[in-house]
């Protein structure tokens, strides 16, 4: 450990226990240390957004390259900021049914292929045989028709629908069981990091201590 | 007033400070833990290992630091595989703080395996906007990315002169911590078909094994146990399978946790029920 990696990781650990002190109650040092986190986002995210947006597709372009079609969007974007305006409010409207226009037609088409057509079709083509596999698919088209079904309100949850239903209900429950697991699982992952850095760092401390 | 009780109103900071205490207990006692390896795991890894020196993997790094303990150790894994195996590797990242965890990774991974930037990797940069960065690399990685991120044109590099779009490149495996992976599924599988592989967190690994099912992806590292697997199976003993030990430890006692208030919840429920004051 050099003597730069004992400071910089010295404020590292100070700020991932300033963090942890919340657990026992809200303090000076756990607000000191989520501001700090909050404003050097917002200072470094400002600034990358503007080095890889504004200076790459609108600045670079217009004025180095002279690539003068840019100024059309660079003006639709523009125009965004007369919402500020209620003089000149209307003019924003062109540049926002310009950005719906193009991302509903981008989205629409692979949206229903992603999500709709493609996840039907995995459904519906899996055969259901005799072995673990069939086992498998009748498991999957079962949990999916009665989750189905539990969100179905235009028929009473009596009798077969009923069942169904329950069975829906079990289902969906299974789903948020294992959805909690391992959300656990990613929650302590956090915690055991900065343990194990923690560890790290006072053990390399010591060690940079005793060999100074 | 009887023990369980008591836990009923057990205040939660002794289950922080349990938890705490918990995950100490590896510090001072190591151990390693036996890690089963998935088959959505396996899948990855064997396709990496069926790929030939010189052949283009891409890699997505979409996470940034508030994920890096679940997601470092599987993007360790994979580039480790993919830098010993000889393969060129184009990296590229679409969370706004991924630079710094792409750095990390190349600065570390690139010297130890003696790989050169621009010659084995490139790391294209950062973009805002996933969908339309997604769609235009599909078109040319040179759309979003006329240089990388240190600016050098990618033209001018020795292994992106041959390379154009998604179709030049035997796979994707994108490590995520957000909805990254719905973009890359939608509109880069959904657009442009090319396998695909993610790596998520385990809060997410729940709403993405069906699209393992349904093909669009190819394989799936879920959460720290998915990279502590990739681990066993590349042989590189990194964070994942050292977190192995804290995870059955603090498990255990959310398990320990759990069974003893429920226990207390019926327990006192019943005791309720027969003063008649229960529902």
């Amino acid at each position: 450990m050099t003597t730069e990696q004992a400071i910089l990781n010295g404020i590292a650990v100070f700020l991932t226990l300033c963090i942890f002190s919340f657990l026992y109650r809200d303090n000076p040092f756990y607000k000191f240390a989520e501001r700090l986190v909050a404003g050097i986002a917002t200072g470094y995210w400002t600034m990358l957004l503007y080095h890889t947006n504004f200076t790459d597709k609108v600045l670079t372009p217009i004025f180095v390259r002279g690539q003068l079609h840019y100024i059309i969007p660079a003006l639709l974007g523009v125009l965004m900021w007369t919402r500020f305006s209620k003089k000149y409010a209307w003019l924003s409207r062109y540049s926002i049914a310009f950005y719906i226009g193009i991302s509903s037609g981008v989205t629409i088409t692979v949206t229903l292929y992603t999500f709709l057509f493609k996840q039907l079709q995995a459904t519906i083509g899996m055969p259901i045989t005799a072995d673990y596999a069939g086992f498998n698919t009748f498991l999957i088209v079962l949990a999916v028709v009665s989750a189905l079904v539990y969100f179905f309100f235009s028929l009473p949850h009596k009798g077969a629908v009923g069942t169904v239903s329950r069975i829906g209900i079990y289902v969906i429950m299974i789903g948020f069981g294992a959805g909690f697991g391992m959300t656990v699982m990613g929650r302590i992952a956090l915690l055991v990091q900065r343990v194990i850095f923690i560890n790290d760092y006072v053990r390399g401390l010591v060690a940079f201590i005793g060999g100074s | 007033m009887s023990f369980l009780e008591k836990m009923m109103l057990i205040d939660r900071r002794w289950i922080y400070l349990s938890i705490g205490l918990a995950v100490i207990i590896p510090v001072v006692v190591s151990f390693e833990v036996p890690v089963s390896v998935s088959p959505e795991v396996r899948k990855i890894y064997d396709f990496v290992e069926s790929l030939n020196a010189g052949d283009y993997l891409f890699i997505a790094v979409d996470y940034d630091p508030s994920s890096m303990a679940e997601l470092n150790p599987m993007a360790e894994a994979v580039l480790n595989q993919a830098f010993a195996k000889n393969l060129k590797v184009i990296i590229v990242t679409l969370a706004q703080f991924g630079p710094g965890m792409v750095e990390d990774l190349t600065t570390r991974l690139a010297s130890a395996h003696n790989r050169v930037r621009g010659e084995d990797y490139v790391f294209l940069g950062y973009r805002p906007y996933p969908a339309i960065t997604i769609m235009l690399m599909g078109i040319n990685f040179r759309v979003p990315f006329p240089v990388d991120h240190y600016s050098v044109p990618l033209d001018s590099m020795p292994m992106m002169r041959d390379v154009r779009n998604f179709s030049d490149v035997k796979a994707v495996i994108d490590f995520t911590a957000g909805n990254t992976a719905d973009f890359w599924i939608t509109y880069g599988v959904g657009r442009f078909d090319f396998p695909l592989a993610i790596g998520i967190t385990g809060v997410m690994a729940a709403d993405y094994y069906q699209y393992l099912q349904s093909g669009q992806i190819f394989g799936i590292i879920p959460g720290v146990k998915g990279a502590a697997e990739y681990e066993e199976l590349v042989g590189f003993p990194g964070k994942g399978k050292e977190q192995m030990a804290y995870q059955v430890i603090a498990h255990s006692v959310i398990i320990a946790f759990i069974l003893i208030s429920n226990i207390a919840y019926f327990a006192t429920r019943k005791q309720k029920q027969q003063l008649g004051g229960g529902r």
